[in-house]
């Protein structure tokens, strides 16, 4: 059998696919279309699989079953219920704003698939004979369009809350949006660290970066905080406030029904893989592999970097998950006080210190004698810092007087009411065991009787 | 401008995805007129009522989103100084660091005052 070389193969493949078209497109245009229709279907397929994998990991979690009947394992159970979505009644309510009503899913959606656009998902592969980078674009300032692009986001959401013309709606989306541009301050500054180490801002450059390291573990702090922060930035458990359906219901959709809804669905688990994905990116390595597989040279080329990534990537997802299944959701105020008064300074601070022993490196007057002293004293003072603002706090809460409560009042404003926190309910009597021989009436609780409570 | 157009032709397609979605979601359902299924939600009882435009909200917000300008722009000022750091040398450090103090303050000032302060 002959052996063709494959730049002939390759050769006559291209002929037969650009015969087939009989047109002068351009190649770099096709391959265009290619990869952003591979991008849409990616990111659709994925989220499809994303629901299903929750409902499915939070179950076992739960010892549950969850989702098994439709198609093989249950997977098709997410296809089925956007179906189902489809079919029912598209409500606008009459309070609404129509035209806001109807633009702001559209507002959330677009802008979830476009952020994906500058993820690297692989090196140059061969596509038809063409080389090229598994990556829709490859801007300088990828990351900086990411952030501005999930910006966007945000106002599909405040939209949608605020022209559903309803209450609930309002306040999640307040709260979203609240929640998260103050995250979105963390993530910012953890980024900054990133981009002083890599010294570039394209995704690609910074996966180029971490050729003999991975940033996780040498700018450790950075990737805690934008772990946490890209949980705030999802509105996901634990900081899933706007979507409380204790006090808020449905948060800012709480009046979107059929696929408008399921727009805003679509919308948050994109939004859950972007950011996964931007975590890969700039702390995990890209689509590099892990330790023991990049041993094998053939490990980061071809298409196998693909495979890496979305390894990596369905890891970061099940940790969401997990989070879900695990932790409580936090009080409002905690919240907002653990995102301004921890993340901000502390993120800030670290990359005052980063910032430091790079040029300490740069200048070569960084030696391993001097780099563990300076480390340790830098490391001192910021223990001591934290020591002294928790030390100030507790002797605040310590000063302040308990809060005075009022008397007990069983009937206050004419309602039975139960006891508030530091007050206490008096003894119920016991019931009178030899009714028979009592005479009066039971008194009433606090002594007033029921004529007197009801005139109140 | 060759650089954006893949971020043009994946944002038709999910233009095009998304409004399809919209409108074919208002053609396939069902229409079963009634009042009450119109109303805003509130668990079932007579709705709060609301003024066009929304009504009023907390100032709090406000405040958060003009301290999320104010940090916003520090970063913004932190990642060109972040890519060319190794060009800027102790110049750069220093002056960042004056920078950020000079930020801090304000923080600090923000804190005391209760900006941050929900309850």
């Amino acid at each position: 059998m002959p052996q063709f070389p494959d730049a002939v193969s390759n050769q006559n493949m291209t002929n037969w696919f650009l015969g087939s078209f009989d047109t002068h497109i351009p190649w770099w245009f096709i391959l265009v279309v290619i990869k952003a229709v591979a991008a849409f279907a990616i990111l659709v397929v994925l989220t499809l699989f994303n629901i299903w994998y929750e409902r499915r990991v939070v179950s076992f979690m739960q010892m549950r079953i969850g989702p098994n009947r439709v198609g093989p394992q249950g997977l098709l159970q997410s296809l089925a219920d956007g179906v189902k979505l489809a079919l029912k009644e598209d409500i606008v309510p009459t309070n609404a704003d129509k035209p806001v009503f109807w633009i702001a899913p559209l507002l959330s959606a677009i802008p979830a698939f476009l952020a994906i656009a500058v993820i690297p998902w692989g090196p140059a592969v061969s596509i038809f004979g063409h080389w090229t980078t598994l990556q829709l674009v490859d801007l300088p300032v990828g990351v900086l369009y990411v952030l501005a692009i999930s910006s966007i986001g945000i106002y599909g959401i405040v939209l949608a809350g605020w022209s559903s013309g309803s209450t609930y709606p309002l306040l999640g989306a307040l709260r979203s949006s609240a929640q998260m541009i103050s995250y979105e301050v963390a993530m910012g500054l953890s980024f900054a660290g990133v981009f002083l180490y890599a010294g570039t801002m394209s995704p690609s450059g910074i996966v180029n970066a971490q050729q003999h390291g991975w940033y996780f573990y040498m700018l450790p702090l950075s990737a805690i905080i934008y772990i946490i922060a890209m949980v705030g930035e999802t509105n996901r458990a634990p900081f899933d406030l706007p979507e409380a359906e204790g006090e808020l219901v449905g948060g800012f959709h709480t009046e979107y029904s059929s696929l408008k809804f399921a727009l805003f669905f679509l919308a948050e688990y994109i939004n859950l893989v972007t950011v996964s994905a931007l975590a890969v990116t700039m702390f995990f390595g890209g689509w590099r592999a892990p330790v023991p597989i990049s041993l094998w040279s053939g490990a980061n080329s071809g298409w196998y970097p693909m495979l890496w990534f979305m390894i990596k990537l369905l890891i970061f997802v099940f940790v969401f998950i997990w989070l879900r299944g695990t932790l409580p959701r936090l009080r409002y105020d905690q919240f907002m006080a653990f995102g301004w008064k921890v993340l901000i300074p502390v993120s800030v601070l670290w990359l005052l210190v980063v910032a430091l022993f790079r040029q300490l490196r740069n200048a070569g007057d960084l030696d391993r004698a001097h780099a563990v002293p300076i480390g340790i004293g830098i490391a001192a003072v910021f223990l001591l810092l934290v020591v002294a603002l928790e030390v100030r706090e507790r002797n605040q809460i310590r000063r302040t007087p308990p809060p005075t409560v009022p008397d007990y009042e069983p009937l206050a404003g004419g309602f039975p009411v139960p006891p508030m926190p530091g007050q206490s309910a008096p003894a119920v009597p016991r019931r009178p065991q030899f009714a028979r021989t009592a005479a009066a009436p039971a008194p009433a609780l606090n002594g007033t009787t029921a004529e007197e409570a009801s005139t109140r | 401008m060759d650089t954006y157009v893949p971020i043009l032709a994946l944002g038709l397609i999910a233009a095009a995805f998304a409004i399809f979605s919209v409108v074919i979601g208002s053609l396939t359902g069902p229409k079963r007129y009634n009042r009450a299924k119109l109303d805003s939600y509130e668990c079932g009882i007579e709705p709060t009522p609301q003024p066009v435009g929304g009504g009023r909200f907390p100032v709090k917000y406000y405040l958060t989103a003009m301290l999320f300008i104010v940090f916003d722009i520090e970063i913004v000022f932190l990642y060109p100084w972040a890519v060319a750091f190794d060009a800027l040398g102790w110049f750069g450090l220093a002056e960042m660091v004056l920078f950020v103090l000079t930020v801090l303050v304000a923080y600090a000032y923000v804190w005391r005052r209760g900006g941050l302060d929900w309850d």
